[in-house]
């Protein structure tokens, strides 16, 4: 009795965390922070209008789905660039971008500002829709 | 990079919390050695190898229609590996007479099981990225 009351707490639990977790995952939350990012520190060029900075680790399966995800959506967009970053070689970047988990997107605009981010694989609307807000 | 088929691990996540939830209710030493068993073939060999992975090939994917999803192989060994790490600690707590030790062990392997089967969700590669993230320099 005892182990099926724990059961229950357990799925209750997991439930409860897994829609939260889906519920939040992909969406794109507009930038609060005030951070600015060089691309001294990024080791890349920035792209003229946005930069799509995806962190990314080994053991992260959406990694990979958002990668597939960035890359069609801004191959034939000149001026925005998806820069992956290997999240476990770039703690102190991780550390100081506030990287909670894999994989985390950081847009960023011309100057280098967060405009937004993504927690999981980004939603495809929501991408799009900040590719037109930032359309010069 | 090795691709596999992304449906296969959450079928095996499904197969293991199912496991997992009976040897919770029964506290069976017996289910608790077969998953170890399965994890431990999963995580130092391949999460293709296992007996789950062979059901899901054998009866499950036929039944399947689309295009196949794939991913990496690299994040599913790794739970694989959680999944070890947690079932042997249960193991070494039934066997010494820790009882809480295998009941809380258990709970967080099932745990991590149901939130990959149903949410798509690796608690286990979470843990681990945090865990570099704050003790790595």
């Amino acid at each position: 009795m005892h182990n099926q009351i724990l059961l229950g707490v357990v799925l209750i639990l997991s439930t409860l965390f897994g829609l939260w977790f889906r519920k939040t995952r992909g969406q794109i939350k507009s930038g609060r922070r005030k951070l600015e990012i060089g691309a001294e520190e990024i080791g890349e060029k920035l792209g003229a209008r946005l930069t799509l900075l995806q962190f990314s680790s080994a053991f992260c399966s959406a990694c990979r789905t958002t990668k597939l995800l960035l890359n069609s959506m801004t191959k034939d967009i000149p001026d925005v660039k998806h820069i992956e970053i290997d999240t476990e070689s770039r703690l102190e970047l991780a550390r100081k971008l506030n990287i909670l988990s894999t994989p985390t997107t950081i847009i960023l605009n011309s100057g280098g500002q967060e405009v937004g981010r993504a927690f999981g694989v980004p939603k495809r609307e929501q991408v799009l829709n900040l590719l037109e807000v930032f359309e010069i | 990079m090795q691709l596999i088929d992304a449906r296969a691990p959450r079928f095996s996540a499904l197969l293991t919390t199912l496991i997992l939830a009976a040897a919770l209710i029964t506290s069976s030493v017996l289910l608790l050695v077969f998953q170890l068993l399965v994890f431990a073939i999963g995580a130092f060999i391949s999460p293709t190898k296992t007996p789950y992975a062979l059901i899901y090939r054998t009866i499950i994917k036929p039944r399947l229609k689309g295009e196949i999803p794939t991913e990496d192989i690299k994040p599913p060994k790794f739970a694989q590996k959680v999944g070890f790490a947690f079932a042997l600690v249960a193991f070494i707590g039934i066997v010494s007479g820790s009882k809480i030790t295998f009941d809380i062990a258990v709970s967080l392997a099932l745990a991590a099981a149901f939130l990959n089967a149903a949410f798509d969700f690796c608690l286990g590669c979470q843990i681990y990225f945090l865990l570099v993230r704050a003790f790595r320099n």
